[in-house]
């Protein structure tokens, strides 16, 4: 069943995905294009991150003699929030809240890509080595 | 303040995006801005002639997210970054007050003493982030480390949850899925009550106006005497 995956704020359409109930079964091929995620002998890995599949509960993680991957269940694990939607197969994983709260904590002002009126893209990391005053507002 | 090494970087939280604020930015006619805004903002007439638009970057946050980056509940809230990009001031309402709950919501008058309160409000805040500009590292309004943390809440798993229902209802409502959007939007607002940007963003996409219709005010009353704009200790720690 074709499913929109959105991971890292990127959506991804992908053609067999499997939902079921809270989770989330992929190929192993479709979880790494849609959110990086590789199996590995050491377990999950993003990048230079691994994390381990926790012992006695692979069943949770892996099926089909390890073609399928749970990403709910990983999801679960790292503490990402997971929204999805019934009726147009729609799936967001977010940030966990301790990423953020530790990004924040740090005090380095997290940086981010948002386009002006003219579809211009600015960095907040493009205006380093100013003071720089960020200041929300709304039309409504 | 440009010429200081000072920028302002403004973001509109608006899944409406490019229509819904490019009157704000550009405006077709430039002009005065009316009174009762001026009264509510707390802004002087003066510095708010709409003569020129905006030459700092004013940019469009389709998804809220530098709301989500910086725990922003509300608008206009501001952060203070320094030339390192360390914040040295939290997200805090930016010279915004509640004397706006006191006016007329019908004539959007309020007394002149409650408007002359709150440009006293934003005054203070002006001069702090003007000293700041001037003095940088040494001026007495920037906050240590320690303080910023303590007025800094972090996220919290449900803060997190929100955030991931308001995306989803901001996808769906992109992909034209407008009312099945509002069920996520929802869950956004249960999660997250506080949020004012849930609330209002949710209500003016189902019906423009609504943000600051009966709903809005039913809502704001209800806060009793919770502030809707708390007041911010502006002065430093020094």
């Amino acid at each position: 069943m074709p499913a929109t995956v959105i991971y890292g704020d990127r959506p991804s359409i992908v053609a067999d995905a499997m939902p079921e109930g809270k989770d989330l079964w992929l190929s192993l091929d479709d979880l790494r294009t849609a959110t990086g995620w590789e199996l590995k002998p050491q377990g999950a890995c993003l990048a230079d991150t691994c994390v381990p599949i926790p012992a006695g509960r692979e069943a949770e993680f892996l099926r089909a003699n390890d073609a399928q991957f749970n990403l709910a269940a990983l999801t679960r694990l790292l503490g990402q929030p997971v929204a999805h939607d019934d009726t147009h197969n729609l799936w967001f994983f977010g940030e966990a809240a301790s990423v953020r709260s530790h990004a924040l904590l740090s005090l380095q002002a997290p940086d981010f890509t948002l386009p002006d009126l003219d579809g211009k893209l600015h960095a907040l990391s493009d205006y380093h080595g100013k003071k720089i005053l960020l200041v929300s507002w709304a039309s409504w | 303040m440009k010429d200081k090494n000072f920028l302002i970087i403004s973001v509109a939280f608006d899944t409406g995006g490019v229509a819904a604020v490019k009157d704000w930015i550009r405006p077709a006619a430039p002009g005065q801005l009316p009174k009762e805004l001026l009264d509510i903002m707390g802004w002087e007439e003066a510095v708010c002639s709409r003569a020129g638009t905006p030459t700092y970057p004013c940019l469009i946050d389709e998804k809220h997210i530098v709301a989500e980056l910086y725990n922003m509940v509300n608008v206009p809230t501001a952060v203070w970054i320094n030339e390192t990009g360390h914040i040295v001031r939290p997200a805090e309402p930016a010279g915004a007050s509640d004397g706006f709950r006191t006016m007329d919501r019908t004539t959007l008058q309020m007394s002149p003493e409650v408007a002359a309160a709150g440009k006293q409000i934003r005054q203070l805040y002006v001069d702090a982030l003007r000293d700041w500009v001037e003095k940088g590292d040494a001026s007495a309004y920037i906050l240590s480390p320690e303080e910023i943390r303590r007025r800094m809440p972090g996220q919290t798993e449900s803060d997190a949850l929100a955030a991931a229902n308001f995306h989803l209802g901001q996808y769906l409502y992109q992909q034209g899925y407008k009312q099945d959007a509002q069920r996520y939007f929802a869950e956004a607002k249960r999660l997250r009550p506080e949020s004012w940007n849930f609330k209002r963003q949710s209500w003016e996409l189902e019906e423009p106006g609504k943000a600051s219709g009966p709903e809005f005010w039913a809502a704001v009353d209800a806060l009793g005497s919770q502030a809707y704009y708390p007041r911010i200790k502006i002065e430093g720690t020094t």
